[in-house]
């Protein structure tokens, strides 16, 4: 009895066991089916079909889809109006980041003093244009900047700042550089955020017992602050010049890449060539695709070239590394 | 979660417990601090006010006629003129909008938060043949160029019928599912006991059962996250909706049917904010009142 007791109990374990282990696995793919199925669907295969379309010669709106090989590729590398626009984004990536970057950490570690009584509510404020719809916030800002009637004006010629309006929308040297600046004030508070986060993992301890050392504010920031700070600053920029490349939005509400395609960002170029041709021309949506695989790359190894080169520069063990870079910031594809 | 904190200690989501600690602030810091404390109020406070400008000068131009907005910097106003709104909501055909955003968000969040859910649950709880290649794949999604993803999309949804009704736009917000809600689930489920699983399962309960039931209900602020996240996302979109609803103007969302009314209302700009308003209030509202998870959701991005 007391012998064949355990084997029987063991076969029953491993049948039953097996059985819903079996079950479990099933159920385990049954869950993950409808994530696969949507990925599937709007990540992979549009990824993949947009490389394939950048091969083609399409038009959209019928079936002729044509083979043409890379000549669309060997075609934009001579567009000047392609490498214009990637110009724009470059200037909007390399004057809007380290910018953006810079300001948000000394606010970040202002607002991180616990002194400052009313840090939650500034939080909150320089947060709220985050929160908002970057079409409805470009269609808004042309007003706001409008040189007839808009209170900007209105403030700048009741004081005395300036004589005739400012066409901050209209004027085809100013118009690129307000784009940047209302992008960088709407998403500014995710970079503060960013930091915010960022100097949460510094030890208050550290502070304390350096402040017993007689340490004073500056040298608290130089040598406790800053290098606790290195490696997120890489993700941080990284995050923020990615954010910069995609200011589609904003700017296709505010000028439509206008006036004379002055402030034409890249995605406005391959918007207009894919959806919006000028001048009743065709939309050519397998030239746009080669646009956006192209620009794609190129960002893809921009961002890969800046972890690396910090990475090399840092050469610290703990780079903290996300798992994923992706995806947090409003209204970013994804 | 520490880490993530980027709340400062209570202050903000629960004023009276501040309250009932006898003097905290006061004492724990130096003369020094306060000053500077003091100076650094009196430069942010305009600079806070100005940066939300943009906002009251919305808000309150709602309320006004043309003539009373046009070169006025004044936000205060004697009379509020709702006429605007329903001039928006009407002719305008913003409640159309509204109502089709509301559709595209709700059902975009239903759908993406219990994918989400669903896959992370799997993931943070059990092994499984083939698991490590799943993970592998959705790691490509992150580092793949993006190439120009819009284009196919708007021609899948095409191809399966759907871009005559708002399920398309709304499959398609739902359909990048945010890998970050997946990892949120996925951590927040690993940790949990198995001992509520086992358990559970003596009781009679299948594997279905034991997630909804048992663990689902436990995971209330990681849904909260995942909502917002996609709540944020789905509201706002723009590329998405636009190039989705180019030929069908009647399944436009908010923030594509104002960026199109903006050239018939040109000059009428009380129109156009009392628009605007209704298309920004809910979010920020909901904002001021779940902030925290709001930043959370956008601090997890940096999460080292």
């Amino acid at each position: 009895m007391s012998a064949t007791t355990p084997a029987l109990q063991r076969r029953v374990q491993t049948r039953v066991g097996g059985w819903y282990e079996r079950s479990t696995t099933r159920w385990c793919y049954l869950f993950l089916l409808p994530a696969l199925v949507l990925t599937a669907m709007f990540s992979f295969y549009p990824m993949v079909m947009s490389w394939v379309y950048s091969t083609m010669d399409w038009s959209g709106f019928s079936d002729d889809m044509s083979f043409v090989g890379l000549a669309n590729y060997a075609e934009l590398v001579r567009d000047r109006f392609f490498w214009d626009s990637f110009g724009r984004s470059a200037v909007f990536v390399l004057v809007g980041t380290p910018v953006r970057v810079g300001l948000a950490l000394l606010l970040a570690i202002v607002l991180n003093r616990q002194v400052l009584r009313l840090s939650v509510a500034f939080r909150t404020m320089f947060f709220l244009p985050v929160m908002a719809s970057a079409s409805i916030i470009g269609v808004v800002m042309t007003f706001v900047l409008s040189p007839s009637n808009g209170p900007v004006n209105a403030v700048l010629a009741g004081s005395g700042v300036v004589d005739a309006p400012v066409g901050f929308l209209s004027d085809p040297d100013l118009a690129l550089w307000t784009a940047l600046v209302v992008h960088g004030w709407k998403n500014f508070g995710t970079t503060m955020i960013y930091w915010l986060a960022a100097l949460q993992t510094v030890p208050e301890e550290y502070y304390e017992a350096a402040r017993l050392d007689g340490a004073g504010a500056w040298a608290l920031m130089r040598h406790i602050t800053l290098p606790i700070l290195v490696p997120f600053a890489v993700i941080i920029i990284v995050l923020t010049a990615k954010e910069n490349l995609h200011a589609f939005a904003i700017v296709q509400a505010m000028t439509q890449g206008g006036p004379y395609f002055r402030s034409e960002v890249i995605e406005i170029y391959i918007f207009r060539t894919a959806f919006a041709p000028d001048g009743g021309a065709l939309p050519r949506l397998g030239y746009a695709s080669a646009a956006g695989c192209f620009f794609g790359t190129a960002t893809l190894l921009l961002a890969l070239a800046q972890f690396w080169a910090v990475r090399r520069m840092g050469g610290r063990g703990r780079t903290g590394t996300p798992a994923v870079d992706a995806g947090a910031p409003a209204g970013a594809p994804r | 979660m520490t880490a993530l904190d980027v709340r400062p200690p209570r202050t903000e989501d629960a004023p009276r417990p501040r309250r009932a600690r006898p003097k905290p602030a006061r004492a724990r810091f130096s003369r020094r601090e306060r000053i500077w404390a003091v100076g650094m109020t009196v430069v942010l406070v305009p600079l806070a006010l100005a940066w939300v400008y943009p906002f009251v000068w919305t808000l309150t131009s709602s309320v006004k006629s043309n003539q009373e907005i046009f070169g006025s910097v004044n936000p205060f106003t004697s009379v509020l003129r709702i006429g605007n709104y329903a001039a928006a909501w009407e002719q305008a055909e913003i409640g159309r909008y509204f109502l089709n955003t509301v559709f595209v968000t709700g059902f975009s969040i239903l759908i993406a938060v219990t994918t989400s859910a669903l896959m992370g649950y799997v993931l943070g709880r059990y092994r499984f043949v083939g698991k490590k290649v799943i993970i592998g794949v959705f790691a490509l999604v992150v580092f793949l160029p993006e190439g120009y993803t819009i284009i196919p999309i708007y021609d899948l949804i095409e191809r399966i019928g759907l871009s005559g009704s708002l399920w398309g736009v709304t499959l398609a917000e739902a359909g990048g599912v945010s890998i970050i809600s997946v990892l949120l689930f996925a951590g927040f489920f690993g940790q949990l006991p198995k001992e509520l699983e086992e358990s559970a399962r003596v009781d009679g309960a299948g594997f279905l059962r034991i997630f909804a039931t048992v663990y689902l209900p436990l995971a209330k602020p990681v849904t909260a996250t995942a909502v917002i996240l996609q709540f944020m996302h789905s509201w706002n979109d723009f590329l998405l909706p636009l190039v989705l609803t180019l030929t069908r103007p009647d399944l436009r969302t908010l923030s594509v049917g104002i960026y199109a009314l903006r050239d018939e209302y040109f000059s009428d700009w009380g129109v156009m904010t009392a628009a605007s308003t209704l298309a920004l209030l809910p979010i920020i509202v909901l904002f001021l009142f779940l902030q925290r998870y709001f930043v959370e959701s956008i601090a997890g991005a940096v999460k080292g």
